[in-house]
């Protein structure tokens, strides 16, 4: 009886944190989504002249005004923008004239594909050699683990792709070019991606794998762990049942760090590969000063960005016992 | 065969740089002071291959007019002009508009270099100031500079200055700006976060209480305590920076031609690689090389500030 | 006793560890012998840096890492802990031989319930099922006199406080009924009041299962109630041993006495000051809070010319605090702080350069007070520079006098940084920063607490000769009525943020007392062997307030 009491307790105040969370997520969405409408509001000019160039004429610049509802103010503008953004409506591209959101929902469901294709690969073989690291620290692995870690972190990620386009596709193993369409089968996606997918995990497993280690070997000076030892207990156990709970949250932090990274990296690669993601669609509207759908775009990895960040918020919260048991 | 001639090449180039960094290391050692020649001696060969490289590179910026063949822009010769071509005249063969290469890999180390050094002092400045007031004075400045960074670091940095350069274009003042402002919020987190384990200690409670000004109490009692992460972050944002500026000349929206650059360079001629040339690696290469070795520092530097607080 | 005619259960022999710093192996522990019989408790005491924590890890044949056991041999049982494989030692750790730490916050497992805890060591070793394990643990919990033995091992540690923590450990170091527990100072960083608890828990516990132990401490008093015989040690290596009688009564060297004759410095006292004089400093009527959480009400109390007031209170007892609004850290909700009839602002930012000046601060942790990255020539200098203005050849003939009246030799000390000091000389520097400034008073945090004793009683000692010749006035917080006796004046007694009783010395130490002073004053452990017993009898008895502390011997 009282058990299930504290219970009820115990999960409504986690709750509430979590809603908090939820609630801070939220707001800080809103605020990007101001900074990225605002931000187009301080282009020299406006957005229809740097369109249209100079040469335009006062007749089409106030049609095309008129088209963008840029004469209305500002702010009737940023509500009826949102609302569209949140109705799914990004408005249109102003290179093409067609609808954003048909632009981006493929490309966009692309780019996720390859961000879990890597992760699929690169967390757990980042936690495994982390924790092997944390184990089997100052020794010949450990230091050969460091300065390797070190290297392909410096990398540029097209130096990266470059090399395995060089040594792999040259030798036609793997295609250099990932020419992926909707109806592309799941196992021809995975060969096509191959790739991308690789250049990827070789550019985020060396950061996830020395958080991993950094996270484990600060828990094995605690005293907790020292008791751990003078209680007689075997070296895995102290590592997965007294040292690994602990490390949950930092270790799920630099996950989610890194996942939120796959998304948003992913572009440099996306454009390398030449394949159909949102990374590349940004970049090309970029160099086409194609204004809507950038703004389009980087909400939408903001939007994916600030979500990752506040799953892994939650779900360290709800690994600290201090939090969930509180006195 | 051709993996195995690769590990055989990695492993001669190990060997080799590892011999460099030794020689390097006693050259040093003879060569400095006293007490940095003792600080010298106990840096592992990693470190030690890593100086050696930066001096490397700021010498090749520093005389990089002496040293480069031919003008940083010319077109001196055909497109696409093998290495060693007509008579070894063009060491590493000449790009897409023929221009010779390696002049142009020599100017890429000031200009691409510069940039980032110039962008990462920048924001260290912005990022150190904010962060050691916020911690210090605490307070209505402190929520209010923390949330403002909290947002703006939800925005991923590339997607963020992607952004910003469409809106402002791409001149390199504007990508030093954007890209420094970016950065910044990540030394204000780390400035600040050292700040405040610093602003707890009773020396700073000593000061406050001695009737110290808020200039004094950063300048002499708090920042010579936060120096030692503030430069090995200065290392690592450097890297962060550095990395973010080539891939952005890399996509095109970077440091703009003709100005000779690594990241546009590979761009320039990622088309040899399809040939089976690996004459555009080598710009990439270069960016590579020197993040390495920047790291390799910072990674001593940090384990140094760790060992000597036990 | 007869415990000679006990087996040998622990025989070390020449024991030697090193630990390394910058590269280089040092010795640690220097050649110990050490014998324990079954059953029998031995007390290893000595300042910090003496190597007792180390040479207790070592009888489970365990070495921290950066150390490593160079010499001598360990026998445990029969069993020698030197040559055995890793796996022999992990089978005997916590099933034969079990270790209580000192911070048990911090060597519970942050993630698991205290329970679950208890039972992974009976159940891993294979000594009993897990039902049984929590069966056992209850009863354990019970023996230790832990409140709701039934439920608290279902808690996790931060649910539970300091004191029931390290009875809980207590208990799980017994799950095994091992026979040695090493005690690693498993009551330093508790209460007074919460202490006797857990040191009448952990006797009675060894006492009913017969148990050995090896009991860790810098305090005599406390090792005096627990020990059968006393090792003391110095700087890794033995000074003498004795049975605990005789080592209270007759200490044979020159180092023991001398750790033996602390205790017994005491101020003589001195008449109250006239009611005409005005304090120097004086606290009206102080309440205050953070944020909304109060921690001062009504705190009145005065302080003259040349007295010291002792400030004296368990942790949370509204001390530091009071110190905060004297400083002006902390401005309280009411009341006002005097300095010579005049009323301070309340915050220190309000406060002029003269203001700031006459009241200087002494920390309890040298480390903390002392900017790392300045010389000893700018630490004492800037107050001389900022307050007198001095500055050049007048500065540093200043900075030297000062050094040499916290006895260091100048021209030895002047440029060194503090971490080119030990302990009791960055106290010092310390003291001339706060003389530096030419003050009338000085508030002094705990200064010697995180002291070994004999170089606190050198403190103590300056600070009584400075208040002489500078006419100072000192507050003391302080939580060791030791500390108390030695130097100061008058008390002030203080419990969850009010002063519950104050006067002077002599007043205090004799009864009646307020029942918390009693509680305070009779929890105090003292060198008499038999005092814990007696003490625990008397409380049982209800007989409370009947006993006499003399102040000072």
């Amino acid at each position: 009886m009282p058990e299930t009491t504290q219970g009820r307790i115990i999960m409504s105040h986690v709750w509430k944190m979590v809603a908090q969370r939820l609630a801070l997520g939220l707001l800080t969405l809103f605020v990007i989504s101001l900074i990225i409408f605002g931000a187009v509001e301080l282009l020299p000019g406006d957005l229809a002249q740097s369109v249209l160039g100079q040469a335009a004429t006062p007749e089409t610049l106030a049609a095309f005004r008129r088209e963008l509802g840029l004469d209305l103010p500002a702010h009737e503008r940023y509500l009826s923008w949102l609302g569209g953004v949140l109705q799914g409506d990004f408005g249109n591209s102003l290179a093409n004239r067609r609808p954003i959101a048909d632009l981006i929902a493929v490309r966009f469901s692309n780019t996720l594909f390859l961000a879990l294709y890597a992760a699929a690969i690169s967390v757990p073989l980042s936690l495994v050699l982390g924790i092997l690291a944390a184990l089997w620290r100052n020794s010949i692995y450990d230091r050969a683990v460091n300065v390797a870690t070190l290297s392909s972190i410096s990398f540029p990620e097209f130096f990266v792709a470059y090399i395995l386009i060089f040594y792999i596709a040259q030798a036609g193993i793997f295609p250099s070019i990932a020419n992926v369409s909707p109806d592309t089968s799941l196992g021809e996606r995975l060969y096509r991606t191959f790739l991308p997918a690789i250049t990827l995990t070789l550019v985020v497993t060396a950061h996830m794998m020395r958080m991993t280690r950094a996270a484990i070997i600060n828990l094995l000076a605690s005293p907790y762990i020292e008791m751990a030892r003078l209680k007689g207990l075997s070296p895995g156990r102290i590592i997965l049942r007294h040292a690994l709970p602990n490390a949950l949250a930092p270790i799920i932090n630099v996950i989610a760090l890194n996942l939120a990274y796959l998304i948003t990296g992913v572009v440099v690669v996306e454009v390398v590969f030449v394949y159909p993601g949102l990374g590349q669609l940004m970049v090309d509207s970029v160099a086409k000063r194609d204004i809507t759908v950038v703004q389009a775009s980087a909400l939408i990895f903001a939007a994916a960005f600030v979500t990752l960040n506040l799953i892994a918020d939650v779900l360290s919260t709800l690994s600290n016992p201090r939090l969930v048991h509180r006195r | 065969m051709g993996f195995l001639t690769a590990i055989a090449w990695i492993a001669a180039v190990i060997a080799v740089s590892a011999g460099l960094a030794w020689c390097f290391r006693a050259v040093a050692v003879a060569a400095l002071p006293q007490t940095m020649a003792k600080a010298m001696r106990t840096a592992p060969l990693t470190a030690s291959f890593g100086l050696l490289i930066i001096l490397l590179y700021i010498f090749a910026a520093v005389f990089a007019d002496v040293i480069a063949p031919f003008p940083e822009r010319a077109v001196v010769g055909a497109e696409y002009l093998p290495r060693e071509g007509l008579d070894g005249q063009f060491i590493l063969g000449t790009d897409n508009l023929g221009r010779d290469m390696f002049s142009r890999l020599i100017y890429g180390a000031r200009n691409t270099v510069g940039i980032a050094i110039a962008t990462t002092a920048l924001a260290f400045l912005i990022g150190s100031v904010l962060g050691l007031l916020a911690a210090t004075v605490g307070g209505w400045l402190d929520q209010v500079l923390s949330r403002a960074v909290d947002v703006l670091m939800a925005i991923p940095a590339l997607i963020f200055s992607l952004l910003l350069l469409t809106i402002f274009g791409t001149s390199i003042t504007t990508l030093i700006l954007v890209i420094a402002v970016i950065d910044s919020t990540r030394v204000f987190r780390l400035a600040r976060a050292v700040a405040q384990g610093i602003v707890v200690m009773d020396y700073i409670e000593a000061a406050k209480l001695r009737g110290e000004g808020l200039w004094r109490l950063i300048t002499r009692e708090i920042l010579p305590n936060a120096m030692a992460p503030l430069v090995a972050e200065f290392g690592l944002r450097f890297c962060f920076v550095f990395l973010s500026i080539s891939a952005l000349s890399f996509l095109g929206l970077g440091i703009q031609p003709p100005t000779a650059d690594w990241g546009s360079m590979v761009r320039d001629n990622a088309t040899l690689i399809t040939f089976g040339d690996i004459t555009p690696l080598l710009p990439a290469g270069a960016i590579a090389l020197l993040t390495v070795a920047v790291n390799f520092v910072v990674d001593w530097m940090l384990h140094r500030a760790s060992g000597l607080k036990e | 006793m007869t415990q000679n005619e006990k087996s040998v259960l622990l025989e070390m022999r020449g024991v030697r560890i090193e630990g390394r710093s910058d590269e280089t192996w040092s010795e640690i522990v220097k050649g110990v012998d050490l014998t324990l019989h079954r059953g029998e408790v031995l007390g290893l005491i000595g300042e910090s840096g003496a190597g007792k924590s180390t040479l207790g890890l070592a009888a489970m044949g365990f070495t921290r890492d950066g150390c490593r056991i160079s010499g001598g041999s360990i026998a445990f049982d029969g069993i020698d802990l030197l040559d055995a494989s890793e796996a022999t030692r992990r089978d005997l750790r916590g099933k034969r031989i079990a270790y209580v730490a000192q911070s048990a916050a911090a060597s519970f497992n942050p993630a698991h319930r205290l329970i679950d805890q208890y039972c992974e060591g009976p159940v891993q070793h294979g000594v009993m099922g897990r039902s049984e394990a929590e069966h056992d643990a209850v009863e354990l919990y019970r023996k230790m006199r832990l409140p709701d033995p039934d439920g608290i091992g279902f808690r996790y540690p931060h649910q539970v406080s300091g004191g029931q923590l390290q009875r809980a450990m207590t208990a799980m170091a017994m799950a095994c009924r091992p026979d040695l527990i090493i005690f690693d100072e498993p009551t330093t960083a508790l209460d007074v009041t919460t202490q006797i608890e857990v040191l009448a828990a952990i006797r009675d516990i060894v006492d009913q299962f017969d148990t050995a132990a090896i009991y860790i401490t810098h305090d005599l008093a406390v090792v005096a109630q627990m020990a059968d015989r006393i090792k003391v040690l110095l700087k890794g290596e033995e000074v003498e041993e004795a049975e605990t009688g005789r080592m209270l009564s007759a200490p044979q060297e020159a180092y023991t006495k001398s750790l033996w004759a602390v205790r017994s410095h005491a101020r003589p006292e001195q008449p109250l000051p006239p009611v005409t004089e005005t304090p120097v400093v004086s606290v009206r009527g102080v309440t205050a809070a953070y944020g909304k959480v109060p921690v001062l009400h009504e705190v009145t109390f005065d302080i003259h010319r040349r007295r010291t007031v002792a400030v004296v209170g368990e942790s949370g007892s509204g001390k530091s605090t009071t110190a905060r609004v004297i400083t002006g850290l902390l401005p309280p909700l009411a009341g006002e702080v005097l300095f010579e009839g005049q009323a301070l602002p309340a915050d220190y930012r309000q406060r002029n350069k003269d203001q700031l000046r006459q009241a200087q601060m002494i920390y309890q942790m040298a480390d903390t007070a002392l900017n790392p990255k300045h010389r000893i020539r700018e630490i004492i200098g800037r107050p001389v520079e900022f307050y007198l203005g001095l500055r050049g050849k007048a500065l540093t003939e200043r900075i030297r006098e000062l050094l040499r009246l916290i006895e260091l030799e100048p021209d030895n000390f002047i440029d060194r940084l503090p971490s080119e000091l030990s302990g009791g000389q960055k106290q010092r520097i310390g003291i001339a920063r706060a003389l530096a400034a030419e003050p009338r008073f000085i508030i002094c945090d705990e200064v010697t607490s995180a002291l070994d004793q004999l170089v606190a009683e050198g403190i103590l000692k300056l600070l009584d000769r400075l208040q002489a010749e500078f006419d100072l006035a000192y507050m003391f917080i302080t939580h060791d009525l030791a500390t108390v006796r030695a130097i100061a004046d008058e008390v002030v007694v203080m419990k969850d943020g009010k002063v519950v009783e104050k006067g002077a010395k002599g007043e205090m130490f004799t009864p009646p007392h307020h029942p918390y002073t009693e509680l305070l004053l009779s929890s105090v452990p003292e060198m008499d062997p038999d005092w814990l017993t007696d003490l625990l009898a008397e409380r049982a008895a209800g007989r409370a307030g009947g006993r006499m502390t003399p102040a000072g011997h």
